[in-house]
């Protein structure tokens, strides 16, 4: 069968499958809107969280990262895992046990104060808002290249599917889609993994496969150190960060990713604090599958890549480099005249992608001019260095299966895979955003006379509000994507983390003390990625770095300010009351944890 | 003020555990994957440079492993002090 009609019909399949979901667990009452009633089995919470948790981020682009990046890419690796540690241990059983909705109800209540609610409200919207913008995108770019419609109709469809199941649904609702989901995402993410381990090095398990040996029975390791060394580019085992860089970088993507909203609130919908233990550790389980596969699928790609193309004429290249060449995701432009590629360090083209160029016939039509040996003629080389190849990240994951000559049904699985993991993100997100409007701001602050119904009804509103605004930033992506998700993390690390921590393991930490920690650390986080990613207070580059500190390690930095303002703040002021000091006494117990409920 | 003796003893038990699993925790992904990732790439295991090996899979592994342990363990100490959720 045609690929083009293959990935309709698989894809066609999954959303029919999460519809159907949705509509068999439609939410009635606020507390199946927040929390799925609270009644979710850790198992199926584990799959369902690690499905939230995986992105398109990391479906598509993270093995590709870490395949340019080499050892640098460990950060991603230990970062986005190692936060699930601190999660289930010093988050999740404490937060079930409080047992409310939202990450805004634990701070407005712990620190009895409805200050301290709104700056949490503020980041969980800005944490949700700059993650969503960033699935949409995610959803309308599988679709273009899969599906051949242009990435607006991709958003647009994307955010019908999404509406229906997280409006109709809520939690509940998306809890179920997204245990669907994380199967076909880790389906889709295995067998391509399985057949090019296979294939390479004599084992099916890429686990292992990657520290093995290859054909010529030297290890595969090895032999790409030396592959990268020769072009040169550094030992890809080495990498070439400062140990500091790394080492802050993976604290501020532990410490945020255990302080962000839709993570933690998917603990609020187990029934007791074991459950909440056990389901961090099925969730962290289900998500080492793809973590611990990606870095093999790395390997593979980047061995496989330049042994394929360094120093062959484009003649000689597959047929896949044309096929993704026209998705301006591959290119090549000869920059020393020789008709050979040549893959080297630097850019290869200036700016984002490459131009191609084109020409108009005999016929009106524009059409691509081809160079003597069938490649498109790049319009924008950069000549400041001899790197000949373009090769966007993304390709690594999205190609993987022609590259491995791999049956026709499993590319249209890497489609479906990679929109369940864009979906299953926005929708989750998505829900801390209804959540953070309906729940949070009017029912806690601005309207607490509203009636269940009203509150209901608002919460879906409010998340048809945020798919429209998720999916104009989708279609009008603001071009600093990757830098505000920099600033996510960084601000979920700067202010959830040490506010939620000091509450638990800290009982006299007071109100003044956890607003001014949070505060502080959030405006020392935004002023540096600010200067350093955004230019602004005056810029500077890579040698204006604090301690050599890269603008996507200070979230560990602000998280060490807020800690120490927090500390001294509160030697200062006023005790906390006696009934809080009892809060935080009951809910480090496990026993009598109830149901989450509204207060 | 309510007597709270024994949840403080349960507390403490709790802590010693946290600090114990945290430990192992900051070794295997700071200490083996990045602080001492160079002096362990010395050592092999099978194709894997360790530290590297550490680094990639070996620190997440161990993480898995980390909150199974603390899910046993924590279940044990509920028990001991009475506070199994029925």
């Amino acid at each position: 069968m045609d690929i083009q009609i293959m990935t309709y019909v698989i894809v066609g399949i999954t959303f029919a499958l999460y519809i159907g979901i949705a509509i068999w667990s439609r939410a009635g009452s606020t507390k199946e809107f927040y929390v799925a009633g609270g009644g979710v089995s850790p198992l199926a919470n584990g799959l369902a969280t690690a499905a939230d948790w995986m992105s398109a981020a990391s479906f598509i682009s993270m093995a590709g990262l870490i395949s340019t990046q080499g050892y640098d890419g460990s950060v991603y690796l230990m970062g986005w895992t190692g936060g699930y540690v601190l999660l289930a241990l010093l988050l999740a059983p404490y937060l079930r046990k409080f047992g409310m909705f939202t990450v805004p109800d634990f701070i407005g209540d712990r620190y009895y104060s409805n200050s301290a609610r709104t700056v949490a409200i503020i980041c969980a919207l800005f944490v949700s808002f700059t993650y969503v913008a960033g699935q949409m995108r995610g959803v309308g770019v599988v679709f273009s290249r899969f599906l051949e419609v242009d990435v607006t109709t991709g958003v647009i469809i994307g955010m019908v599917i999404v509406l229906i199941y997280a409006v109709l649904g809520g939690m509940k609702g998306i809890t179920y889609t997204q245990v669907a989901q994380y199967c076909v995402l880790i389906f889709a993410f295995m067998v391509p993994a399985f057949f090019i381990s296979m294939m390479l090095t004599d084992n099916f398990i890429p686990q292992i496969g990657m520290g093995g040996k290859l054909a010529d029975n030297t290890y595969l390791l090895e032999k790409l150190d030396q592959l990268n060394t020769e072009l040169g580019f550094a030992a890809y085992t080495d990498g070439s960060k400062s140990t500091v860089d790394v080492f802050f970088i993976t604290a501020a993507l532990m410490l945020g990713t255990a302080g962000l909203p839709h993570v933690i609130v998917r603990f609020f919908t187990v029934p007791k604090v074991r459950d909440a233990r056990k389901s961090a550790g099925y969730a962290l389980l289900f998500i080492a599958i793809l973590y611990t596969t990606a870095p093999a699928i790395s390997v593979f790609a980047r061995t496989n890549l330049i042994q394929t193309v360094e120093g062959k004429s484009y003649s000689e290249l597959p047929e896949w480099v044309g096929n993704w060449e026209q998705t301006h995701l591959l290119a090549w432009t000869d920059k020393n005249g020789d008709g050979k590629v040549q893959y080297r360090p630097g850019a290869a083209v200036s700016g984002k992608s490459p131009e191609f160029a084109t020409e108009v016939n005999a016929a009106g039509e524009t059409v691509t001019v081809f160079g003597e040996q069938g490649n498109r003629i790049v319009t924008n080389p950069d000549k400041s260095n001899e790197n000949e190849l373009f090769v966007d990240r993304d390709i690594i994951v999205l190609a993987n299966p022609e590259i491995a000559n791999l049956p026709v049904w499993v590319i249209a699985l890497v489609a479906a895979g990679g929109l369940a993991a864009a979906l299953s993100t926005a929708a989750g997100l998505l829900l801390v955003i209804s959540t953070s409007i309906s729940h949070d701001l009017l029912k806690k602050q601005l309207m607490p006379d509203i009636s269940e119904r009203g509150e209901l009804l608002s919460a879906r509103f409010s998340a048809f509000i945020a798919v429209t605004v998720a999916g104009y930033f989708g279609i009008n992506p603001p071009d600093y994507v990757a830098a505000v998700v920099a600033l996510a993390f960084g601000l979920a690390a700067a202010s959830f983390f040490p506010a939620i921590i000091l509450g638990i393991f800290m009982k006299k930490m007071n109100k003044e003390g956890a607003i001014a920690g949070m505060v502080s650390g959030l405006g020392i986080t935004i002023f540096y990625i600010l200067k350093f990613k955004f230019n602004l207070f005056g810029g500077g580059g890579a040698g204006g770095y604090w301690f050599g500190i890269s603008p996507e390690g200070f979230g560990t930095v602000g998280m060490l300010v807020n800690l120490g303002v927090s500390l001294l703040v509160m030697r200062f002021t006023p005790e906390t009351p006696e009934d809080v000091q009892e809060l935080v006494e009951d809910i480090r117990i496990p026993s009598g944890a109830g149901e989450a409920h509204a207060h | 003020m309510k007597d709270h003796t024994q949840a403080h003893k349960y507390w403490r038990e709790n802590l010693k555990l946290l600090t114990i699993l945290l430990s192992i925790w900051f070794l295997v992904s700071y200490g083996a994957g990045i602080l001492f990732v160079d002096f362990l790439n010395q050592f092999h295991l099978g194709g894997f440079p360790l530290g590297f090996w550490f680094a990639q899979q070996g620190s997440i592994i161990t993480f898995v492993i980390l909150i199974f342990v603390y899910v046993r363990k924590m279940n044990k100490l509920d028990a001991k002090y009475g506070y199994t959720e029925k």
